[in-house]
């Protein structure tokens, strides 16, 4: 069964995984097809996204001095359409 | 001291759910409903708009879309829920162990001891329903009180997302107004029982005569006087969703007709190892066993028994198996089949109590056997050790109904990924 949501965008993301067992992201690739530099994450927590209808651990990064939230729901990364 | 049990309620759950994934329908009156060809065309779950139409669940789906033709129907998705669950869970396990699951959507909390360090029943409860919200985007509904009855009384008063707070001062005007029916374990049958009587309210069941009602409805009448007068004082028992699994069994048509007592025994012990295997694999108790019969002619019964103790011993369960037979079968026929079961499951590790009168010594040394066994059989094989009393029978000795999956009991739901 498919869940339709025209605003949640999956994307491919890359991250380091540490041997801790902590993970960071690095960068993801937009809807432009562009790879964005994550400079920071500002907030790492469990969140819901009303927009995108789903829920997830959210990071806040900062992309290009803007924020942004990524989620990782399970084992794919979503952001909220622009 | 009071207890601060909280009782907290995901409000219209799958529903509430799909409407989080599917912003297009959030404005639109929506019920969650089973699939019509496999003849479960029901209402599982309904958002307000729908609910505000006076679709009910449980209704068939050409019923609701009567009320309300415009009706957004959508199939469930369980794997999903119960994540949902599992991560309202989460929340809850950050304020106390303690966490009793009613469901997939309710879960009792005893937070007595939380409160010196996250603050009163209120606090927790109020702080619990905004984490819900920002980190699962539904919402609950939960009721703070001094037992498990009122706590859930009060998680029905206030939706969507509200607290309500039942206390010893107050509960006589919140909860003795409330319908009979609102209260746990009162059916439509009991119900209609009372109504005779002329007992329609919760306060008109506190204030009957304990024994009129233990006399009208059987020790169940005085289990409600008390819980009427907030008397409960049941346990919240740490469990979790994995009791889902409401029993353990397994059946057998045997290679042969049994036409003796000692043939049932035999099969007895063959399926109550199993299932005593697969309980403990699981982590459970029983407390009820319960065999099924069926015999030549196809003619078949259930009967069930209570045992003095919880127990995942298939010795325990052979005997129970046993007697009961023994009790309700008289050999007009031979049979053909036979099942047992374990019911009425709890954690095995939850406490228990111990008898005065029994030999406790005896018990955790067959406990000790059995695990023994279990692991012999895991390295060597099922039949690498076995009863002598299956030897005498080669053909029903050496059923392996545990590795044969003749009935496999699994969880209804299934580990799932998102869709």
């Amino acid at each position: 069964m498919k869940y339709n949501n025209p605003n949640k965008l999956y994307v491919s993301v890359k991250a380091i995984f540490y041997p801790d067992g902590g993970l960071r992201p690095i960068s993801f690739i937009g809807e432009d097809g562009q790879e964005y530099e994550i400079a920071k994450v500002t907030d790492v927590r469990r969140a819901a996204s009303l927009k995108a209808g789903g829920v997830g651990v959210r990071y806040s990064c900062k992309v290009n001095n803007k924020e942004v939230y990524l989620f990782l729901e399970e084992d794919r990364w979503f952001m909220e359409k622009r | 001291m009071d207890r601060v049990i909280l009782h907290s309620d995901l409000n219209n759950f799958y529903a509430s759910v799909e409407c989080l994934y599917r912003p297009e329908i959030r404005d639109k009156p929506v019920a969650v409903c089973g699939d019509p060809a496999a003849r479960h065309g029901i209402v599982l779950a309904k958002n307000y708009l729908a609910k505000a139409t006076g679709i009910k669940t449980g209704e068939v789906i050409w019923q609701a879309k009567q009320k309300c033709p415009d009706l957004v129907v959508i199939p469930p998705n369980f794997p999903l829920y119960l994540r949902f669950s599992r991560l309202a869970r989460l929340i809850y396990a950050d304020y106390t162990d303690q966490v009793e699951s009613f469901g997939l959507d309710e879960a009792w909390l005893d937070v007595t001891g939380s409160q010196h360090i996250y603050g009163d029943g209120l606090k927790i409860a109020n702080e619990i329903r905004e984490r819900v919200k920002a980190e699962m985007g539904v919402t609950v509904s939960v009721g703070v009180s001094y037992n498990k009855i009122f706590a859930k009384l009060g998680s029905d008063m206030q939706k969507p997302d509200a607290t309500t707070v039942i206390s010893r001062d107050n509960f006589k005007q919140m909860v003795w107004p409330l319908p009979a029916g609102d209260l746990l374990y009162v059916g439509h049958a009991t119900k209609r029982k009372l109504a005779r009587y002329g007992i329609n309210t919760i306060g008109d069941i506190a204030n009957t005569d304990r024994k009129f009602l233990k006399s009208s409805l059987g020790k169940w009448g005085e289990v409600l006087w008390a819980f009427a007068n907030g008397y409960d004082n049941s346990p919240v028992i740490a469990m979790g969703e994995e009791t889902l699994i409401k029993s353990i069994g397994n059946s057998i048509t045997t290679p042969r007709d049994l036409k003796t007592d000692e043939d049932v025994q035999m099969i007895f012990y063959v399926l109550s190892e199993s299932v005593a295997a697969r309980m403990r694999e699981h982590g459970f108790k029983c407390r009820t066993v319960q065999i099924t019969v069926r015999n030549s002619l196809l003619f078949s019964f259930t009967v069930q028994g209570k045992l003095n103790r919880p127990t995942n011993l298939s010795a325990d369960l052979a005997a129970k198996a046993v007697a009961l037979f023994r009790e309700h079968y008289n050999w007009e026929n031979p049979i053909r089949s036979i099942g047992l079961r374990g019911c009425d499951l709890l954690a095995a590790d939850t406490h228990e109590q111990l008898c005065l009168f029994a030999d406790e010594d005896k018990w955790l040394k067959q406990e000790r056997l059995e695990l023994t066994v279990d692991e012999l059989r895991r390295r060597f094989g099922h039949f690498s050790v076995q009863r002598a009393a299956l030897l005498n029978d080669n053909e029903l000795g050496s059923i392996n109904p545990r590795d044969d999956h003749v009935i496999h009991p699994t969880s209804f739901f299934k580990e799932g990924k998102l869709p």
